[in-house]
């Protein structure tokens, strides 16, 4: 099971090997692995429709208490089983597709990590694992609808689908831990086999919109649908397989695997029906409205997944049933159309259904397949879609709520949908005959294996619905109900209600086909007209906005005026330092001046005069002079208060500091008064304050000592061990002798800097 | 002693302030000046100031007779003289550089990378 989901990853990393020793017929090598996983996993079938399931768990990260564990029941086995399958079919028709391409060991290193990821994503049987795998998805569809990426078109659409799947999965993360905090572990059986009801639990609102606002972003439900369509970006392979089997149902697997968890409840369906149903009707009405096949498709595909999400909304035994056959009726007929677009635009150049016209003649095999897959997503026997669409019906007006609404959504919705069928099948193939960019011809082999075998399985599976649904349907039923469901698929069930209404959306359906092209230049004005206030529109108003706020923050934060750097951080540090001081400390403004004599005041004094004097006075040579008094008086201090070495240093220092500033700082100009009275009341407020603060510290500091002073080892030490007698020496060049050997580097750095700025000429940076 | 020239240094510090948010170039330098020395009076008034016992030990003795000052904020102070120096001295030849290209010592204007 491990190896099932970690090959993919495997042989990803050695695609592009493989891609040089074998050349063109890659995708066909590499269609062997997904091939051989279909094989295990139809190997489990036997044991899974028995009724029973396998959870395998593997130690991961024990630390944390994450294991990889895996569960395969029913649900997770129809969904692996369709993602081996169509995968293998899609790596070869891609090898067709992509013959050529510079990147074509890219794309299949790419594809084969979406393949494992997208497995891993259905079998995870712990909720952190699968939230990787879930993230996993969302950054490889990323690359792979941006593999077009010197296309700027390419790349805006591939970050639009990332942004809006991982803003979902950011709040589904919330979502699975409340879940678990709820159920108290991390483990999806563990969860599905918990008898408490979560109904009641204080986070079950919290959770189930959580969760939800996870699976709609990624599976594209209103009003999130619309980055599907243009995600239609990526090379058609990605389309084929991101968007009619895997990717997109992601959501739609979550929420069928949660459904025993968190369903049966009035919140839960009522979201699902409302979002399930009016994505439905959305999705069909864009996908009839729009011209381009890929668009036809795509919004189709939102149409689907609408109607997916609302079957498990009413969530009786019978729309349960629908929705798995909807399910897997879906992926095999939506595949193989999208392969079929892919072979239309690879052969005649173009995407646009009102270019097309006359090919049955030349590719009578596409043709063919093209009207199989069409057939069944119309939902007309004897194809599998048939059953799934009475099902669909009969569940609806069968539904506890709403029924008849839904069912006349479900109706329109299979209207304009039969009409799609027509403009995908029909249209391209027996029209009248257009000329196309490139001269058509029949597809190689290669692109037509795909359709042609999920067209036929659909075609057998609709002959003999009891063929999947003893094999995996029934199953995978058991494990979206929570409950053992009995159902009976048959392509015939008399006449009744679903069969009339059936008969009716065909009829119409096949007029609104008649009228497509006198019909779709309006629509797609209306369309034109509403994307203004859509939410694709409040998407880019958003991300403008971002952008805004982004370059408005900079302005202000980072203006590049250094003078409002300073003032902040002095601000910020001398506020919250001196609030926790008089927060957390009491503050006494002692001055006691018994123990200092008068010398002592007459140098205090003159240390404040020189400070203040330097500050306020407009000359540079009487500012210097005062810094000059300041350094002096400095030095008076250590020597009077028993530091000689201090004292000495400082005199050197500071005789070299004011012959220093003398000579350089007079080849710059007279100061002048630059700021506002504003300004400087502001700055010396700044400065006080500080001050103050650091007058606070001092006096709060002189009565404290937390710990007790390594000076003592140095007094002590100082003689015996370093043979020296000025401990303040022997601490500088022997117990601290690494840090002087720092200062020194120090030193010797900026000698280095100024004595290369000085060499440099100002004027030899600028010519030209 | 300590009690007054906390007060002392508190004026220097904010001295020092003002005058590093000035927008001139040399008013920065000039605070710079000030905040190294307040900063270094600041180590030595905390480490408590003792009069006429600098920390030597006299011929013949291991160790200093009787209470001397704290030997370890002065070998501090010390270092940072001199590192203040260092610095003092390459930002005075950065700036007088600054402003044989830019033609102005006002910061405000200096906010651009591509002058």
């Amino acid at each position: 099971m491990l190896l099932a989901v970690l090959s993919g990853f495997l042989l990803a990393v050695l695609t592009p090997a493989i891609h040089r020793v074998v050349g063109h017929t890659v995708g066909w090598v590499l269609a062997i692995l997904p091939a051989s996983l279909a094989v295990y996993f139809a190997s489990l079938i036997p044991l899974i429709s028995d009724g029973g399931a396998v959870v395998k768990e593997f130690a991961w990260l024990p630390g944390l208490g994450v294991t990889l564990g895996f569960l395969v029941d029913g649900l997770s086995l129809v969904f692996a089983l369709l993602i081996s399958v169509i995968g293998t079919f899609i790596l070869i028709f891609a090898g067709a597709y992509l013959r050529g391409h510079p990147y074509l060991g890219r794309f299949f290193v790419i594809m084969l990590s979406f393949m494992a990821s997208m497995l891993g994503l259905v079998l995870s049987d712990n909720l952190l694992t699968l939230f990787m795998f879930w993230e996993l998805t969302s950054i490889t569809s990323y690359l792979l609808i941006g593999f077009d990426h010197e296309d700027s078109n390419a790349r805006k659409c591939a970050l639009q689908g990332l942004f809006v799947t991982t803003a979902g999965s950011l709040a589904l993360m919330a979502g699975l831990i409340l879940l678990a905090v709820m159920t108290g572990t991390y483990s999806l059986s563990g969860i599905l086999a918990s008898s408490d009801p979560l109904h009641e639990h204080a986070f079950y609102l919290g959770a189930v919109i959580c969760v939800l606002a996870g699976a709609f972003t990624k599976s594209a439900q209103v009003p999130f649908h619309f980055w599907l369509p243009n995600a239609m970006a990526a090379p058609t392979p990605v389309s084929a397989y991101l968007h009619s089997a895997t990717m997109v149902k992601a959501g739609i697997y979550l929420m069928a695997r949660l459904n025993p968890a968190l369903g049966e409840s009035m919140l839960w369906s009522t979201l699902l029906v409302l979002f399930g149903s009016v994505t439905m009707v959305v999705g069909a009405w864009f996908a009839f409205s729009s011209s381009g096949i890929k668009k036809v498709l795509a919004y189709s595909t939102v149409m689907t997944l609408g109607t997916l999400t609302m079957l498990i909304g009413v969530g009786t035994e019978l729309a349960l049933t629908a929705f798995v056959c909807v399910l897997v009726a879906h992926s095999l007929y939506k595949g193989a159309l999208f392969m079929i677009a892919g072979i239309l635009d690879h052969e005649t150049g173009t995407k646009d259904l009102r270019r097309m016209g006359g090919l049955g003649k030349t590719m009578p095999l596409t043709a063919l397949f093209a009207c199989l897959a069409a057939l069944s997503l119309a939902g007309m026997p004897p194809l599998f879609g048939f059953i799934a669409k009475e099902l669909m019906l009969e569940a609806l007006l069968k539904a506890s709520f709403w029924s008849l609404g839904l069912t006349v959504a479900a109706v329109v919705a299979s209207m304009l949908v039969v009409g799609v069928a027509g403009l995908v099948a029909v249209r391209p193939f027996f029209s009248a005959f257009l000329e196309t960019p490139k001269k058509p011809h029949e597809a190689p082999p290669g692109m037509l294996a795909g359709p042609a075998f999920l067209s036929v399985v659909a075609l057998v599976f609709g002959l003999a619905p009891y063929l999947p649904e003893t094999a995996v349907l029934q199953a995978a039923m058991t494990s979206v109900a929570g409950t053992p469901v009995d159902s009976y698929l048959a392509l015939w069930h008399g006449v009744n209600a679903p069969l009339v209404l059936s008969g009716l959306t065909l009829v119409t359906g096949i007029t609104l086909y008649r009228l497509w092209p006198t019909l779709q230049p309006n629509l797609s004005a209306v369309n034109t007209a509403a994307a203004r206030i859509g939410p694709e529109a409040i998407y880019f108003r958003f991300m403008e906005g971002i952008t805004h706020i982004a370059g408005w923050q900079t302005r202000v934060l980072q203006n590049g005026v250094l003078g409002h750097y300073l003032l902040v951080l002095v601000a910020v540090t001398f506020g919250l330092a001196g609030f926790t001081l008089v927060a957390r400390h009491e503050v006494h403004l002692a001055l006691d001046l018994s123990g200092s004599r008068f010398y002592e005041w007459g140098i205090a004094a003159l240390l404040v005069a020189a400070a203040v004097f330097s500050s306020i006075t407009r000359s540079r040579l009487g500012s210097v002079a005062s810094l000059g008094v300041l350094g002096f008086s400095v030095a008076l201090i250590f020597i009077l208060f028993s530091a000689p070495d201090l004292g000495i240093t400082q005199l050197l220092v500071e005789t070299l500091t004011v012959v220093l500033l003398v000579l350089v700082l007079f080849k710059l100009p007279e100061f002048v008064k630059l700021s506002s009275p504003l300004e400087r009341f502001r700055d010396l407020a700044v400065a006080i304050v500080a001050g103050t603060v650091m007058t606070l510290l001092i006096l709060a500091g002189l009565e404290v000592q937390y710990f007790e002073s390594i000076s003592a080892y140095y007094s002590e030490n100082s003689a015996p061990l370093a043979q020296g007698r000025n401990i303040v020496n022997v601490i500088l060049v022997d117990f601290r002798a690494l840090d002087t050997l720092g200062e020194i580097f120090v030193l010797a750095l900026a000698a280095i800097g100024i004595h290369s700025m000085l060499k440099l000429k100002a004027e030899d940076q600028y010519k030209p | 002693m300590e009690s007054l020239m906390a007060y002392v240094v508190g004026i220097l510090f904010a001295a020092a302030i003002y005058m590093m948010l000035r927008r001139s170039i040399v008013k920065l330098v000039i605070g710079l000046i000030l905040l190294s020395n307040s900063a270094n009076l600041l180590i030595f008034v905390m480490a408590g100031m003792t009069r006429g016992a600098p920390p030597l030990i006299p011929d013949g003795a291991q160790a200093p007779l009787g209470a001397v000052a704290d030997p370890l904020p002065q070998a501090l102070i010390l270092t940072a003289i001199v590192i203040a120096f260092g610095v003092l001295a390459f930002s005075v030849v950065l700036i007088r550089r600054a402003y044989e290209i830019v033609k102005t010592d006002d910061l405000d204007q200096m906010k651009d990378t591509d002058t």
